[in-house]
């Protein structure tokens, strides 16, 4: 080799920076990183001169100015008198709402479609085919239009549950009213002693994983199969279940309901006065951008998940589920047990960018008026403030910073799924 | 990857910032065509009519201001603009002036770099509700679902005068008209509020107009008209004076019918003259054809004509001009002499 060649001993010269591969290509990493640090240092100083010419310093001042604008779903305390950067907390929750919520529903759809499509079932399998090919190949901003626009229209209105013989009714006993506004459902208030609820509830969290591990070791060593979905569900809900009404029920339910007086009056006339709506106090609003956004963003990524765990499924040798079978392992089982924690390690990476791209396209959504930091600090504020720069700066660092945060965590877990070579 | 992106957009600010010089008139006339930013599509101010051709109030300052600096009406390039990005491309040079339905205020005049040439209509914030709903007065609208265009100063009156009045609301908001009619019209919201002559104009592209109604309260002042860029006065001085030639054309009687005649030779009134160009150097003076005013008037009429035409009594829209008469019949409008 070069390197050995060089007469040992011999001085060092200037040229050999160049010619002399040991230095070679440090040379030209240097050259490219001081090239890169003044390309950067241009960029900056030309939008700096270029600010001061139009009169713009960056400035961060107005975020501590009044908002003057309100916002419909708030995650905290917020009036049009706070300020932008309560509105960009606002706004950076409505965002993490949205994203973990889509999330979760993408995982789920997006495994079982995954899993079915490979079903023996001719149909089954081309419909899921079918449900791919069209949510992959349609801009997921129309699909979050086309569910707006559907819940909109074709659910009832307010005013269409009003009066004696009403187009529309509650549904659920009384108890949730699907509007075209949003959904509302009964708001938990706890009283005074639901705190024992929630450390027992806690407690029984703790007491599944505990019953799992119990239960594989048991497993290991009998060689008995316990049905532990059932007995983990149990130990979910039957606890807390008891201590609720052994506590003398301790939690209030506020109903969803229509406000009185846009009803009748007290003399039983229709009211003529004030808007006929949903009392905004009672119950919690879903509102519809919620759902067609969040329904939409996971629609469109579990077509992506599915063919993740499509491909993931596929990258396990027959061989491992034909053995399986052999075995005498049921069909979801060799799912469950042999081929699925294979799978997941060629799954998890595709699955963290499916992930990060529900959450970057969660910012389409002002195309619904859902208030995500998109809206409130990109949208609004820029806009009333017209400080495009710093906002759009502070919008790449909060997306940036959730982005990471997601690929860390995921991370963390794609190494705890990884193949251990002892 | 990411950093590249981060620099990416640096750089296209730097270089949308560098854009923004003096020297409009100049760039329009080498370009042989003015860069007018309009609305969406808002009938009677702003909206490709059956031909694509774009008509309206708006739109008409437009091509007033088009024939004055390059003789032609119709040089003219029509750049629709979202609520949420009309000060940006004003700002970065995209348009070279901007008539949307936008209101002058403190902060947009001081704070965001622009300069308003003047006001083409004087307006204010209202509420349309479809009758049925039952409400006769803005006080009613407590806990009412109201559809709004956001980054416009309608949201900011709306927070402020729910708040003043102690009552409550849930906005829904929306970027262009369009989609807030839509969503008005599913009864989606219950009310939909904007400058009322907005309101009157989306009212009367509806099937059945007459199933809604505009709440007599008006929330505010929105007095709308024509932007520039805040730093090139002299191309503020064109817009703000096409837009006063307009006035001054409908003060002294010269028409669309009659603006040739007159401007052929001087005629009795020296005011008109110096308008038309046939005496004095007006024209000189803002580095225009000494018909400047002429060239402008022609397109469309007077203010008169062009608010008769596009948004009058007699169009579906059918304003009429209240606020927006001449001072001389009890209205705003109003404009410095032209000496
Ligand atoms: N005058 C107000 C509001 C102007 C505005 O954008 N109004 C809406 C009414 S919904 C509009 O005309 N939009 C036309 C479009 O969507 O392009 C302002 O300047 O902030």
């Amino acid at each position: 080799m070069a390197m050995a060649d060089q007469p040992a001993g011999k001085s060092f010269r200037l040229s050999m920076l160049l010619y002399d591969t040991r230095y070679r290509s440090m040379t030209i990493q240097i050259i490219m990183l001081a090239a890169f640090i003044a390309g950067v240092a241009w960029l900056l100083d030309n939008m700096y001169a270029n600010l001061a010419a139009a009169n713009k310093n960056p400035d961060f001042t107005f975020l501590s100015a009044p908002a003057g604008y309100d916002i419909n779903q708030r995650l905290v305390e917020y009036t049009s008198q706070s300020t932008n950067a309560r509105a960009w907390l606002v706004g950076l929750l409505n965002t993490l709402l949205v994203a973990f919520l889509g999330c979760i529903i993408a995982t789920v759809i997006g495994i079982s479609v995954g899993v079915l499509r490979l079903s023996k079932n001719w149909i089954v399998a081309r419909l899921m085919t079918v449900y791919i090919e069209i949510f992959r190949n349609v801009p997921v901003l129309l699909w979050i239009a086309f569910l707006n626009a559907i819940l909109s229209e074709t659910l009832p209105q307010p005013k269409d549950f009003k009066g004696e013989d009403a187009e529309a009714t509650m549904s659920l006993w009384n108890t949730v009213i699907i509007s075209n506004r949003g959904v509302f459902i009964p708001e938990p208030v706890f009283l005074s002693g639901s705190a024992i609820m929630l450390y027992v509830f806690i407690a029984s969290i703790v007491a599944i994983f505990a019953f799992g591990r119990w239960a594989s070791k048991d497993q290991e060593t009998t060689g008995r199969i316990l049905p532990t979905f059932w007995i983990k569900l149990a130990i979910l809900i039957v606890p807390t279940l008891i201590v609720y009404f052994v506590m003398g029920q301790p939690v209030d339910w506020i109903l969803p309901a229509f406000e009185g007086r846009g009803a009748f009056d007290a003399n039983g006339e229709p009211y003529t006065k004030g808007i006929f709506r949903i009392d905004a106090d009672s119950g919690i609003n879903i509102r519809r951008s919620l759902i067609a956004l969040c329904l939409a963003l996971s629609l469109y990524t579990a077509a992506f998940i599915a063919e993740a765990v499509r491909a993931g499924i596929m990258a396990i040798n027959k061989g491992q589920s034909e053995a399986a079978g052999a075995l005498g392992l049921r069909q979801n089982r060799v799912m469950s047990l042999v081929v699925l924690p294979q799978a997941l390690r060629v799954i998890i990476p595709p699955l963290i960018s499916q992930y990060l791209n529900l959450t970057k396209n969660s910012s389409l959504a002002i195309a619904v008026g859902y208030m995500d930091v998109t809206g409130t600090l990109g949208g609004i504020t820029l806009n009333q403030t017209g400080r495009a720069l710093e906002c759009i700066l502070l919008l790449m660092i909060t997306y940036l910073t959730i982005s990471l945060s997601i690929s860390m965590v995921m991370n963390i877990y794609n190494n705890s799924v990884k193949l251990k070579e002892r | 990857m990411k950093k590249s992106v981060l620099l990416g957009t640096i750089a296209a600010v730097g270089v949308m910032a560098g854009v923004a010089s003096a020297g409009t008139l100049d760039d329009v006339k080498a370009n042989g065509v003015l860069k007018c930013g309009v609305s969406t599509g808002l009938a009677g101010f702003a909206a490709p009519d059956a031909n694509g051709r774009w008509e309206g109030f708006d739109v008409a300052v437009c091509r007033a201001v088009a024939a004055a600096v390059l003789g032609d009406g119709d040089a003219v390039q029509f750049v629709p603009l979202t609520t949420k990005v009309r000060f940006t491309a004003l700002n970065s040079g995209e348009i070279d002036m901007l008539s949307r339905v936008t209101t002058w205020t403190f902060s947009r005049d001081v704070d965001l770099g622009l300069t308003f040439a003047g006001v083409n209509y004087y307006d204010g914030q209202g509420f349309m509700v479809r009758k049925d709903l039952g409400v006769a007065s803005a006080t009613e609208l407590d806990g009412a679902t109201i559809c709004i265009t956001t980054g416009t100063t309608t949201e900011l009156n709306l927070a402020d005068y729910f708040r003043a009045n102690g009552m409550s609301y849930e906005p829904v908001p929306i970027e262009t008209n369009a989609e807030a009619q839509q969503q008005y019209l599913a009864g989606a919201c219950d009310v939909f509020t904007t400058d009322a002559s907005a309101l009157a104009a989306t009212r009367a592209t509806f099937e059945s107009p007459d199933e809604h109604m505009v709440l007599p309260e008006i929330i505010s002042k929105e007095p709308l008209g024509p932007v520039v860029r805040e730093g090139d006065e002299p191309w503020g001085d064109i817009v703000r004076w096409t837009l006063n030639a307009l006035i001054t054309a409908e003060e002294k009687g010269v028409t669309m019918g009659n603006v040739a005649e007159m401007g052929a030779a001087a005629g009795p009134d020296p005011e008109i003259n110096r308008l038309l160009g046939t005496e004095g150097g007006l024209g000189a003076m803002l580095g225009l054809e000494a018909n400047w005013a002429a060239n402008a008037i022609a397109v469309g009429g007077n203010y008169g004509e062009l608010f008769e035409a596009n948004v009058g009594e007699a169009t579906p829209i059918g304003l009429s001009r209240g606020l927006n008469a001449l001072w001389t019949q009890g209205g705003l409008i109003y404009t410095p002499p032209f000496r």
